[in-house]
């Protein structure tokens, strides 16, 4: 897998993205198209909100009482025969599945959906020691194939075009030239990965919940790749985050009727399997990641985003997102989320994404579990520049803005004078050294501010 | 101290208080279960048909699919091959499997889905590698909502188990809906009054 590009900012690749207008509409437009299912499938359930509250009660319970949990989840799990290994770092998670994948003497390995493995970079760490990795999930494979990260948590190959994947199956999986038919081209992968499936001793899925109750997981997709990998398979590794965790399988009832009709407006994925003991004569594995979540769970402000389902509705909504791509985040998760998790993970190589967004807080009004997320942004922008990990240019402004907001006679000053510039000196603001004004037009100044609008009408 | 003692030791230091009691979902049942299962099913690609006999299945599978070789079964009112768990070497034996016919525990109305465990596969991988799969549920037991579904599985031990919302699919290229990505081309579920 291609490294990320960490030299650039997420300004700086979005200006790349914005150079072909008409890709980026229609990015936009296929997002806010999915956006729009979510909304359908959300009003079909009069009870919506009230289970958004509740899967968020579940979350913050599970937060408070994660060590009690993990110790019953990890004793149920071993009782059902499954081997448990703690990771602190993602170096000792990749450690952990390279000694299992050593034991079995593999070289080659299928692996469903995992952000978790993505967050590990994983793929790169076992081709490093000659370990071919699959991915099954087929947009996945197609950006495997392309040497590219997935750039949607849900839909990693949103930003390819179907002329694009046929000339790629046409080089890789030798498809006749010029047929862009999503269905042929869906069939070939099918068979290309069928045989990859039917030859491959290890399996490695991702984990959406696990029950402390009982100690199964349950792993969502539609394809169904991941059940044909780990039953397939003589060994199936699970690899999970710490906060993936819930008390109980009725809790499932909640998250699996908000998981997939936020994410695609589905009412449920095709398969929601929950798996509690191997078959007969298979090893099963669970690798728990801590990786500084353990640490998160301390901080008031930060705390929240360790709640999330990886449902992908914040994307979706997201107009920065809609209108910059995936890559441009240089992130393992994009987004909204991916912005206020990078920044925990490393804050010097992502401090620029906390300032992706407008802050509109349409993630937060779409996120099935409640997280604030926009709030957070805000917060990661104070802590970033309070830690001195922020540019001049932006930490100028910012501090201006500062003096601005919290003065009300320069905010009156400061309203009149920018309308003046807008009326009179546009090429002041107009201008390519304001990065706004890159790909839009400034907005007409209105003639008035609302404030002595508002002072010479209250009387009426 | 091992890498998981100081996670979980890190864990218990720094989670956070929090007293809130659960709150409550009033959740909405659909009017009538059955219609309701129906319509969601064929709106997610897979097909739905009322019967009254298991003779049924046997023409429908006639008609549908008039050339087919490998049908395996789990129903032994049907007269179709049954491959007995100890003489199956491996899942991957499976692979020719055109149709297989499974019985399902339960339907979920609001979403279209069948639970089936392990013991109703005959293996893990078949009702995932075969090409087409006939899901047979009796049609009194559809409950309205996952929340009921969780409920009248409360206290069943299986060691796997899935629900199954029609046939396999993926829309990823260019979100055009394609059926059949890894598993399943078709789902056909009957309904066994
Ligand atoms: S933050 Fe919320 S909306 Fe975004 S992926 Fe996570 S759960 Fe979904």
């Amino acid at each position: 897998m291609s490294e990320l590009n960490i030299e650039r900012d997420h300004a700086s690749l979005a200006e790349d993205f914005n150079k072909d207008e008409k890709r980026v509409n229609w990015h936009d437009k296929t997002l806010w198209f999915i956006r729009e299912k979510r909304d359908k499938a959300a009003w079909q359930i009069p009870e919506w909100e009230q289970l958004r509250e509740h899967a968020s009660h579940i979350k913050n319970h599970v937060l408070a009482n994660l060590y009690d949990y993990l110790l019953e989840f990890e004793r149920k799990a071993k009782e059902n025969g499954v081997i448990i290994h703690w990771a602190e770092t993602p170096e000792e998670h990749n450690a952990i599945v390279q000694s299992i994948l050593k034991k079995y003497h593999v070289n080659k390995i299928v692996k469903s959906k995992s952000m978790l493995t993505e967050e590990c970079h994983l793929n790169k760490f076992l081709e490093q020691h000659g370990i071919e990795v699959v991915d099954t999930d087929l947009g996945e494979r197609i950006v495997q194939l392309a040497n590219e990260p997935p750039s949607h948590i849900v839909l990693p190959c949103i930003h390819w075009k179907k002329e694009e994947i046929g000339v790629l199956f046409h080089k890789h999986l030798r498809t006749p030239e010029g047929n862009a038919d999503p269905q042929f081209l869906t069939h070939a992968a099918r068979v290309h990965l069928r045989e990859h499936f039917l030859t491959s001793k290890v399996a490695i899925t991702g984990v959406n919940f696990a029950v402390a109750e009982t100690g199964e997981f349950v792993v969502c997709t539609n394809e169904g790749n991941a059940d044909l990998g780990a039953h397939l398979a003589d060994v199936h590794i699970a690899c999970m985050g710490i906060e993936k965790i819930i008390p109980k399988r009725k809790d499932l009832a909640v998250f699996l009727r908000l998981l997939a009709r936020s994410a695609t407006g589905q009412p449920i994925t095709t398969y929601s399997s929950h798996f509690r003991k191997p078959r007969v004569g298979q090893e099963m594995h669970i690798v728990l990641l801590d990786n500084g979540r353990s640490k998160r769970l301390a901080s008031d402000d930060f705390r929240n985003a360790l709640k999330c389902i990886r449902c992908g509705a914040c994307f979706n909504t997201c107009p920065v997102y809609r209108r910059s791509g995936g890559h441009s985040y240089h992130t393992a998760i994009a987004g909204p989320i991916g912005s206020i998790l990078a920044p925990a993970w490393d804050i010097k190589k992502n401090s620029d994404l906390p300032f992706a967004s407008t802050l509109c807080g349409s993630c937060s009004n779409v996120c099935p579990v409640k997280i604030d997320i926009h709030n957070q942004l805000y917060k990661w922008r104070q802590e970033i520049v309070r830690n001195g990990y922020v540019s001049t240019k932006k930490k100028v402004s910012m501090n201006f803005m500062e003096l601005i907001l919290s003065n009300p006679l320069l905010f009156t000053l400061s309203g009149w004078i920018g309308r003046k510039i807008l009326t009179y000196l546009p090429f002041i603001v107009n201008n390519n050294f304001n990065p706004w004004y890159k790909q839009r037009e400034m907005p007409i100044p209105p003639k008035e501010s609302f404030r002595s609008w508002y002072q010479k009408n209250k009387q009426h | 101290m091992t890498s998981r003692d100081r996670i979980l030791q890190t864990v218990k230091k720094n989670q956070p208080v929090y007293t809130e009691g659960p709150s409550e979902i009033k959740h909405t049942e659909p009017a009538n279960a059955l219609e309701k299962f129906k319509n969601v099913l064929v709106s997610i690609g897979g097909a739905v048909l009322e019967i009254q006999s298991l003779g049924e299945v046997k023409q429908f599978i006639e008609k549908t699919f008039p050339n087919v070789q490998h049908i395996i079964s789990s129903v032994s009112q049907l007269p179709y091959t049954k491959v007995l768990q100890q003489s199956v070497v491996s899942p991957h034996d499976f692979k020719h499997i055109q149709i297989a016919i499974l019985e399902g525990k339960f339907g979920v109305a609001e979403n279209g889905a069948v639970w089936l465990t392990e013991n109703a596969m005959l293996d893990r991988a078949l009702p995932f590698i075969c090409e087409n799969l006939i899901l047979i549920v009796p049609a009194i037991k559809i409950v309205p909502t996952l929340h009921e579904a969780y409920y009248l599985t409360d206290a069943e031990q299986y060691n796997f188990g899935t629900f199954i919302a029609g046939p396999s699919k993926t829309a990823d290229i260019e979100q055009s809906l394609v059926l059949g990505a890894h598993g399943p081309k078709s789902l056909t579920v009957f309904l066994l009054h």
